[in-house]
């Protein structure tokens, strides 16, 4: 079929797409909007299987069917709480699939050089019209091939680039992502790790990548030396990947992976740069931009510049934090419980614990109990709890718990000192009060829950000792705090049949 | 110890302050109780009824100033009282010892030990044997049944078939103690209350009473109630204009006015003028609580009950705890109670004047032959916390200028970045040739509508965003499927396991994010 259909399609599938992520404003809408990407996507493999460049239909339908049974399986079986690593495992797919496609398309160029240079004739082309020699050549060749054949030196030159940045950010994407499943999933120890030499090893290696970036224009395009150039930089890139992700603590999880969510679209859009597909760059860069932008809405909910997140831990104290005075006193069941049953207002926020604690079921019977008795019950959700950007609101919502009553962090920041009784469930640094009274903290100027200024906190947690970042909580010695020890699970349970 | 009361020798004085009930809980201090022959009588007790609680009843005055140790009372002593106190005797009862300096020094002289009711400091451990609160709060009650016995209509508003009566308009002027009990008294009568004071942050304690607040509209530095105790400081005169301009626009339509406003250590405000009177319709009444200091009302004789030329009653009564003798007996007599409580921390009988105790220390004003009044400040700050200085707020003008300051600061920063980035793309033009510039235009495009696109997208749907995009940036599989076509063998598989990858991702992307959105529910 025609080349003009195809790219009629692609013009469809876009608006498709753009649609589907712009339906994400609301969830309502938003059910509606996947159908778009769905059908989106449909039309754009469509298109492109019957359109020019592409072979082997056969073996194309049978890889994709047997992806989406593995797909299938994957999304059906998943736990709501392992989310945030199902979601890092996919991002590794495609930057593996990024660095696959870029290294077939330097193969690619390679067999066209070889070609014209078997028929003695110069690769690239000169400018202006080719000789009829060349023309019948270049005829006879595949798709793809045609449109590296009728290149200009400097638009070889280009490809080149365009195809090694693809294979950089898949490679770096595709490790990193591992790396963060890793971490995620608790195969691999949560806290930063490096190598001796640290960042200098990562600033070494990005050194490496531009030299041998360099010396790989330098080799014919079908040389040996220039698919070894490549494949050094690739590993270069996988190094970059594994070692950059490996340096950052657990806690930055939500950063990492929206930010390898934008890598993997970059890498797509710079292979759709290398192809001269409109598709994929478009496709490409609204991932891209989608990513980044969750990563700037996560670094400024912990006010960290993404700089200082990147490299790992946390930066920037100017002197030792202040002195907390007072104990943490604890409470048991029947204490909740009578405070609950006396409150008028709850709010309950929740973090990384509850979902570590797979207490989200029982939270919502918490919740609609204390609905049922007639109370005002609410979530707070900060933007940085759990490990994946609205983790909680997912979580939340498998449970059941209407979406109307979990608000956000500036939606219910003034309702605190109106709350009776507040729940924290598995969160830490995120109710922090240090965040705002010690300049000394390493999370000063952090936006935070201002829980304490509810007029009870009951804060449920594994034990005494200091959350993720080791950073002192001083909200636990607070006079109106009382601390809820136990799993998270087995307390709120040994709450319910409480509440009468 | 020996406690006793004596009878009130004050004209009309009805209160006792010993009752059979708290000379029970008195003995379980470890004290025995006195009182006078006919103390209790005024106020409904009869000597036989404190006979009965064991309490010894004595003839007269002077044997019970001889028998007791600690002699308890309501009204501040006469002269020839204080004379009859003896060294290491204790009198506790009301002595305002700012009014009373011959009386203080009198008591001083004789080396008896004074404990001021009225002295006791406001913070919440002493509100039990806050006696000015508990008389106010019958003063108030007693204030709005005062004005009704005087008032010749219902209180609240009727529709019966004899025709229809529309309620009554209650001003209540002042909201202390007083004030309140007085507004929650007239509600629950079922009259339309209004109320005022000097103290905007009491706003929120009159309408929870519910009655109205009375706003007036005046810049003016809010008083800090907490650097006065709680008690309202004088006003400026503008404010005071601008108040009695508020009152007088009142005046007409109200049926009953309840003055209640004092100022420690002064006379009363004049704060409803002749004229006001003047404006009210005849049969209206206004009660004056602060008749003893003078009053509130131009018109008010203290102890007396008058009507103006144009028939409005004003009551000046003095005596309103008084008068409800019995129950003011009974709280009073509770209060004096607790302030033994706390003199007796064994409750082995033992008095044990413990002058570093806030409380004590704050109500003693004679003790061993020394006067001790005024008392240091209480360590304990009275009242709430200091409310934080509000930020001044800015003006329109300041406002707009900030604004427009912030926008031409936005806009330098914009116009910046898009000369930087304009001419950096400019500068890769000048070498890159135009097949990469036309793909350039549409990567820039969708970067642009994505960075729009996504700003809207709701912060609880961050984690379907993602798996959405996840599944999205599978088009991946647009550029294997191009290459699988290839007559090389490496590229096919190569190809293939790209198309496989990518196949996973889309199916796995998209379910997940559906199964996510179904669970979406709104209550």
């Amino acid at each position: 079929m025609d080349y003009g259909f195809t790219m009629a399609a692609y013009a469809v599938a876009t608006v498709l797409f753009v649609l589907s992520l712009g339906g994400l404003s609301n969830q309502e809408k938003a059910k509606r909007a996947v159908w778009y990407g769905i059908i989106g996507m449909t039309v754009a493999v469509g298109a492109t299987m019957v359109g020019p460049g592409s072979g082997l239909w056969i073996l194309s339908l049978v890889l994709i069917a047997l992806g989406g049974i593995v797909g299938w399986q994957l999304a059906t079986r998943v736990q709501m709480t392992e989310m945030p690593e199902l979601v890092a495992i996919m991002h590794s797919l495609v930057g593996l699939a990024a660095v696959l496609v870029g290294i077939n398309a330097h193969l690619e160029i390679g067999r066209v050089a070889e070609a014209f240079a078997s028929a003695a004739l110069p690769f690239p082309q000169p400018a202006g019209p080719m000789s009829t020699q060349a023309y019948d050549l270049w005829l006879g060749m595949t798709d793809f091939a045609m449109i590296i054949g009728k290149k200009t030196a400097v638009e070889v030159t280009i490809l080149r680039i365009e195809l090694m940045l693809g294979i950089w950010i898949g490679a770096v994407t595709f490790t990193g992502s591992i790396i963060a499943y890793g971490k995620l999933a608790g195969r691999i120890n949560s806290a930063p790790l490096q190598l001796p030499g640290g960042h200098m090893l990562n600033a070494a290696a990005a050194v490496l990548s531009v030299v041998f970036a360099g010396l790989y224009l330098a080799y014919a395009e079908n040389s040996v030396a220039a698919i070894l150039m490549l494949l050094v930089l690739t590993a270069l890139a996988l190094f970059i990947g594994y070692h950059l992700i490996m340096g950052i603590g657990g806690a930055d999880m939500p950063v990492v992976v929206s930010m390898l969510n934008s890598y993997s679209g970059w890498a797509a859009a710079a292979i759709g740069f290398s192809l001269g597909n409109e598709l994929l760059i478009v496709v490409g860069a609204l991932v891209g931009s989608s990513g980044a932008i969750l990563s700037y809405i996560m670094c400024k909910a912990m006010n960290r510049s993404f700089v200082s997140v990147i490299l790992g831990g946390f930066g920037g104290t100017t002197g030792p934090a202040a002195e907390i005075e007072g104990e943490q006193i604890a409470i048991n069941a029947d204490g909740v419980a009578t405070a609950l049953n006396e409150a008028d207002s709850v709010v309950i926020v929740p973090g990384y614990g509850m979902a570590v604690a797979q207490a989200q079921q029982s939270v919502s019977e918490l919740t609609r109990k204390l609905r049922a008795k007639g109370k005002n019950v609410r979530f707070a959700i900060h933007p940085v709890a759990g490990r994946l950007p609205g983790h909680m609101n997912v979580l939340l919502a498998e449970a059941k718990v209407p979406y109307d009553i979990v608000l956000e962090m500036d939606e219910i920041n003034d309702d605190f000192p109106d709350t009776d009784v507040v729940i924290v469930i598995g969160s830490n640094d995120i109710v922090n009060p240090a965040a705002q009274d010690d300049p000394n903290s390493p999370i000063a100027g952090m936006p935070v829950l201002e829980v304490w200024k509810a007029k009870q906190v009951f804060v449920s947690k594994r034990g005494a000792g200091t959350g993720y970042s080791g950073i002192e909580n001083p909200l636990f010695f607070k006079e109106n705090t009382r601390m809820f020890y136990g799993d998270a699970k087995a307390s709120v349970d040994s709450l319910l049949p409480l509440i009468e | 110890m020996k406690i006793g009361a004596p009878k009130e020798v004050y004209e009309g004085e009805a209160r006792v302050a010993l009752t059979p009930d708290s000379a029970q809980q008195l003995r379980k201090l470890g004290h025995e109780c006195l009182i006078q022959a006919g103390a209790g009588e005024r106020a409904g007790i009869t000597d036989d009824a404190y006979r009965e609680a064991g309490i010894e009843v004595v003839a007269d005055a002077a044997a019970l100033f001889d028998g007791a140790d600690i002699v308890i009372k309501v009204r501040e002593p006469q002269m020839d009282e204080v004379q009859r106190l003896r060294e290491g005797q204790t009198l506790i009862s009301f002595f305002w010892p700012a009014q009373n300096e011959e009386l203080l020094n009198a008591a001083a002289a004789r080396k008896a030990t004074v404990i001021a009711m009225d002295m006791v400091p406001r913070i919440s451990r002493a509100q039990k044997m806050d006696a000015l609160s508990s008389m106010a709060n019958i003063a108030g009650y007693r204030a709005v049944i005062e004005a009704g016995n005087n008032f010749g209509r219902f209180f609240t508003g009727q529709v019966t078939a004899a025709g229809k009566v529309p309620p009554a308009r209650v001003l209540v002027v002042g909201a202390g103690v007083a004030g309140l009990a007085a507004i929650g008294t007239s509600t629950a009568l079922g009259a339309i209350t209004l109320a005022f004071d000097v103290r905007p942050e009491v706003a929120e304690q009159i309408e929870s009473m519910g009655a109205e607040f009375v706003y007036l509209d005046f810049e003016e530095e809010a008083q800090d109630g907490a650097s006065t105790g709680g008690y309202a400081a004088p006003s400026s005169p503008e404010f005071r204009e601008k108040q009695l301009e508020k009152f007088r626009e009142l005046a007409p339509d109200i049926d009953i006015v309840i003055t209640t406003a004092l100022i420690p250590g002064r006379p009363a405000p004049k704060l409803w003028t002749e004229d006001m009177v003047r404006m009210m319709k005849p049969g209206s009444v206004i009660v004056d609580l602060a008749a003893e200091k003078g009053g509130n009302c131009d018109l008010t004789v203290p102890n007396e009950r008058i009507v103006s030329d144009n028939g409005v009653v004003v009551v000046g009564y003095t005596d309103f705890p008084s008068r409800m003798a019995t129950q003011s007996s009974m709280l009073y007599a509770t209060n004096i109670r607790h302030m033994l409580t706390d003199l007796t921390p064994e409750k082995d009988g033992v008095i044990n004047h413990n002058m570093e105790d806030d409380v004590i220390r704050g109500a003693t004003v004679t003790h061993a032959g020394e006067v001790t009044y005024p008392p240091p400040p209480p360590k304990v700050q009275a009242i709430a916390a200091k409310p934080k200085e509000k930020k001044k707020e800015p003006t329109a003008e300041e406002k707009r200028a900030a604004e427009v300051n912030a926008f031409a600061a936005e806009t330098k920063r914009q116009v910046a970045l898009l000369a930087i980035a304009g001419g950096a793309v400019m500068a890769v033009g000048l070498v890159a040739p135009e097949s990469f510039m036309r793909n350039f235009i549409i990567f820039v495009l969708a970067v642009f509508v994505g960075f729009q696109v996504i700003w809207n997208v709701s912060h609880s749907l961050h984690t379907p965003l993602m798996a959405v995009t996840n599944a999205i940036s599978s088009i991946i599989i647009l550029g294997a499927l191009m290459q699988i076509g290839s007559t090389s063998g490496l590229i096919t598989v190569l190809a293939a396991a790209g198309i496989l990858m990518a196949a996973v991702n889309i199916f796995g992307g998209f379910m997940v994010t559906r199964r996510m959105l179904a669970m979406f529910q709104k209550s």
